[in-house]
């Protein structure tokens, strides 16, 4: 990258007058400076669902499972839905880290640190599920092949519950692992600005000892290279076993063939409206306007217009096989989930999901933070509404008339589901004021070729040439 | 501007001239009735080999016939043999059709894919290859005249020149029909002759639709002052995505999957996508080596054939990801609406059907996962040679053993088409190339093409 060469109609990516000293001011300043009101009353929201989720996990796990809305039709429902949806928001961050690193996207610097973030602390809530719904989470580790003396105890290699178990495991490793080597030096940068004897050995011990020598600097592209490469299969492989989970079965609805790459795009399309919804706000609250331009708000929209469109692509062409298979069972379940008792559910999800991105095609609406807000929001809800669709219509009406049901969520479910939204909003809001937000090493590396302070002087300079 | 060298002409001609020779005694020499088809088993049957392949076509047949079967209830031994010679000769009369329809519509798809490439590259503002968009421009010069052979294969199939798609047949929805077959009547409303060849008329007129005004607009930034040509381009490529998604996934059912008129599986649109869009993007590398081998295209540099390299091992993984994701769903739910699919092409497709994954698969994991090798020019070759030839084959499997079953072999029908649509290839392609400087000199992102550096 020893020559950037950058076409004259391409935007800045960093606005206004940005030295390469306002960039460490300004990514330390969240750090350094105190937390305003706004920050505490968010902050104790958030911590107050957290608790309440606690208390509603504590309630289950010592009552059972009975405390749920499942019943023997339905038995699987908010617990998986909740874990599919948050492990599918934990995409994008990879996406935009590995993916857009190998495409060389330069515009991804600014948002990938807080993207890894979310990744990280939405595959913490979506590990939850599985493990409260074990009803014994103290014998979680019983999920592991690890050898020992129960006799015939050894896991079953041919369910895709535990490729799942591997999969985001490995997927919550890599993602930590490229996360944490990015923030290498920016805790470095943010310990030799601390004051205080306690923050400087705090962010010594987070920087593993960075020192900034060409060394560290070399290992580092490289080691971010190769994770890249690694991630990259992973992105795909985290979201394909989730959708195996389903599709291995028989049930109608669940078994059909486009579900890994469509779970795959569905995945990114939740995780970049997460980002949209979490940067919005993170840009104004700690004055990153100037990295976090409207132009990365815009790329994200049209992300999200894409992904959105692919997903809307399989929906038609689930709902067009089922028919053309001429298999009966098939057909049903596609028409009870459009027509059925859950049809509020499936219109919903059809509305936030495939509609609504259309809106992005309109460069006013995808430039618009008040109206890519509004869509990020109704983006989340409608995958949350697809995986229960996906779920609730196709178990609730199975092989057996007899047994046909509706599922109810009791204040357990819907407790713990807000416990999680409460636990994601804390970690992510401690995470604001004690990391560096912006991979302000890499923003350095870009700024001299598309820094607005720096195009200018540039175009100044040729038409001097010229004349 | 490039010169079409005379011997690469000439070449072309050669195999067109090959392939046609070879495509006419394919058709000259498949069986004209039942009697020559018993002569042809007879003598196969001598070998170990035929004796297997004629029960396997047995069991074949009858599970097509079984429907058919319960209708009737007891049928004679002799009926049953002749209607056995009656559907091998079917199989060994779609032989040449068949040969003549996977050549055809792979280097038609195979254009696709480099259409699609190109446009991708556009709407998402590239700045590294712009400076091969006439390389990807020549190559899609072929899908008018590819398209158009195409759609009058598709017509003819209607005309009933062969049973290269058994939904076409006589009586196949007609219940007082001894053709008729309840699935296929089901899905009536959607395969029928009329509807079908309409939506393949609409598409392939939207693809050169989009091709000859990209094209048209790209050629004019050339000589314009401002970028109105290529902001043009950027919303028509927008658009043309948006159309090519849908379309895409219905051609693929209309076209393959059809084929199998029984057989359904959600993925397939995108399996076919994967599968043409890395054999388009190999075939742009591989024009690319050869006219910089020539001294021509002298801003493409090692990290142009870089990405490339890198596209095509990328692209092949997710195809494999793809065949794996379709293959071990159905492999893993077992149903017997799905698995014959399956079960027909490890019984009697065997070495292609796993060929194909080593091929398009193990092959260029192994060769380009190496950073060096990508700006290797003989291994891009190497690769690439591999890689389009396995993605023949696997549109081959897709294809063959709904329309020949297991009387297939790779012989002179097949190798014949392969030659003819080549040469016919290689010919409008440099043709295109020699019409336009090779530099698409006034795009906005052209200087940061040229000096592209990895």
């Amino acid at each position: 990258m020893s020559h950037i060469y950058d076409s004259s109609i391409r935007k800045p990516l960093v606005i206004g007058d940005k030295s390469y000293h306002d960039v460490t001011v300004d990514v330390a300043a969240p750090v350094e400076g105190l937390a305003n009101k706004h920050w505490w009353i968010v902050f104790s929201i958030a911590l107050t669902a957290f608790l309440w989720g606690i208390g509603c996990i504590v309630y289950t796990v010592s009552t059972g499972i009975g405390t749920w809305g499942l019943n023997k039709t339905v038995g699987w429902a908010w617990d998986i839905t909740n874990f599919v949806w948050w492990v599918g928001i934990g995409h994008a961050g990879t996406l935009i880290s590995a993916v857009l690193l190998l495409f060389r996207q330069r515009w991804r610097m600014a948002i990938n640190r807080s993207a890894e973030a979310m990744t990280i602390f939405s595959v913490v809530q979506a590990g939850l599920f599985p493990i409260i719904h074990m009803g014994r989470p103290w014998l979680a580790y019983w999920v592991l092949p690890i050898p020992n003396q129960f006799g015939s105890l050894w896991v079953n290699f041919n369910s895709p519950l535990l490729w799942d178990v591997f999969a985001i495991s490995t997927y919550l490793s890599v993602s930590l692992v490229f996360w944490w080597t990015g923030l290498l030096p920016d805790f470095a940068m943010l310990r030799d600005r601390a004051i205080t004897p306690f923050n400087k050995r705090i962010y010594s011990i987070l920087s593993f000892g960075w020192s900034g020598r060409v060394k560290d600097w070399q290992r580092f592209e490289e080691v971010s290279l190769v994770l890249a490469g690694l991630a990259t299969p992973l992105v795909l492989s985290v979201h394909t076993i989730v959708s195996m989970d389903f599709a291995t079965s028989v049930i109608p609805g669940w078994h059909t063939t486009i579900f890994p790459p469509y779970f795959v795009a569905g995945a990114v399309f939740s995780g970049f409206a997460m980002v949209n919804t979490l940067l919005i706000i993170m840009r104004k609250v700690s004055n990153l306007e100037a990295y976090i331009t409207l132009q990365h708000i815009e790329l994200m929209n049209l992300i999200i217009m894409i992904t959105g469109s692919i997903v809307g692509v399989a929906y038609i062409t689930e709902l067009f096989i089922a028919w053309y298979s001429g298999v009966e069972y098939e057909q049903y379940a596609f028409l009870n989930r459009a027509t059925g008792p859950y049809w509020w559910a499936y219109w919903s999800m059809m509305t936030c999901n495939v509609f609504s991105p259309q809106f992005m095609w309109f460069k006013k609406l995808r430039t618009s933070i008040m109206f890519s807000f509004i869509i990020s929001i109704v983006v989340n809800i409608g995958m949350w509404f697809e995986r229960f669709v996906i779920i609730v219509t196709s178990l609730h009406r199975d092989y057996l008339p007899s047994s046909w049901t509706m599922f109810s969520p009791t204040f357990v479910d819907i407790g713990i589901f807000i416990g999680t939204i409460g636990f994601f909003f804390v970690l992510f809001l401690l995470y604001s004021r004690t990391f560096p937000v912006i991979a302000q090493a890499e923003v350095k590396t870009i700024l001299k070729a598309t820094g607005d302070n720096y195009i200018r002087e540039r175009e100044a300079h040729k038409d001097s040439h010229h004349e | 501007m490039y010169t079409f060298s005379s011997k690469l002409k000439t070449f072309s001609f050669i195999l067109m001239a090959v392939g046609i020779l070879g495509i006419g005694y394919g058709f000259l020499n498949a069986p004209k009735d039942i009697h020559e088809v018993e002569n042809i088993l007879s003598a196969s049957s001598h070998g170990g080999h035929g004796e297997a392949t004629h029960e396997e076509a047995k069991s074949h047949e009858e599970a097509h016939t079984t429907t058919k079967h319960e209708a009737k209830g007891e049928v004679s031994e002799a009926n049953e043999h002749e209607e056995h010679l009656n559907h091998v000769l079917h199989q060994l009369q779609n032989k040449p059709w068949s040969a003549l329809y996977v050549a055809c519509i792979f280097f038609m798809l195979l254009t696709m894919g480099t259409l699609v490439f190109y446009a991708i590259n556009v709407v998402a503002v590239a700045g590294w290859s712009p400076v091969l968009n006439r390389v990807m421009q020549g190559i899609t010069a072929y899908l008018p005249i590819g398209s158009a052979i195409f759609f009058v294969i598709l017509v003819m199939c209607g005309l009933h020149f062969n049973h290269i798609f058994s939904w076409l047949n006589e009586g196949v929805t007609d219940p007082a029909s001894p053709n008729y077959d309840a699935l296929i009547a089901g899905k009536a409303g959607y395969l029928n002759f009329g509807f079908w060849i309409a939506r393949a008329f609409i598409f392939i007129a939207g693809w050169n639709l989009y091709r000859h005004l990209s094209r048209k607009n790209c050629l004019a930034q050339d000589e314009a002052d401002d970028n109105a040509n290529y902001k043009k381009n950027f919303k028509l490529s927008a658009g043309f995505l948006v159309f090519f998604i849908v379309s895409e996934s219905i051609m693929s059912w209309d076209w393959i999957m059809s084929v199998d008129p029984h057989w359904f599986s959600t993925l397939f649109g995108w399996y076919v996508f994967a599968s043409f869009f890395v054999s388009g993007i190999t075939t742009i590398a591989m024009v690319t080596v050869y006219l910089k081998s020539k001294g021509y295209l002298e801003y493409v540099n090692t990290s142009h054939i870089h990405d490339l390299a890198k596209f095509m091992f990328g692209i092949s993984i997710f195809w494999t990801y793809l065949w794996f994701s379709q293959f071990m769903l159905i492999w893993y739910a077992d149903i017997p609406e799905e698995i014959t699919y399956f079960v027909t092409r490890i019984n009697d497709y065997n070495l292609p059907f796993f060929g194909a994954v080593v091929m398009n698969f193990v092959f260029p994991l192994l060769i380009l996962v190496n950073t060096d090798f990508k700006r290797i020019t003989w291994v891009i070759v190497m690769a690439g040679i591999v890689i389009l030839a396995g993605h023949y084959i696997d549109f081959f499997n897709m294809i063959m053993p709904g329309t020949v079953g297991d009387q297939w072999f790779i012989g002179i029908p097949e190798i014949s088409s392969v030659l003819f649509f080549l040469g016919l290839f290689i010919f409008t392609v440099f043709t295109a190339l020699t019409k336009a400087p090779l530099l698409a000199k006034r795009n906005p992102y052209i200087e940061e093409s040229k000096h592209f550096h990895y």
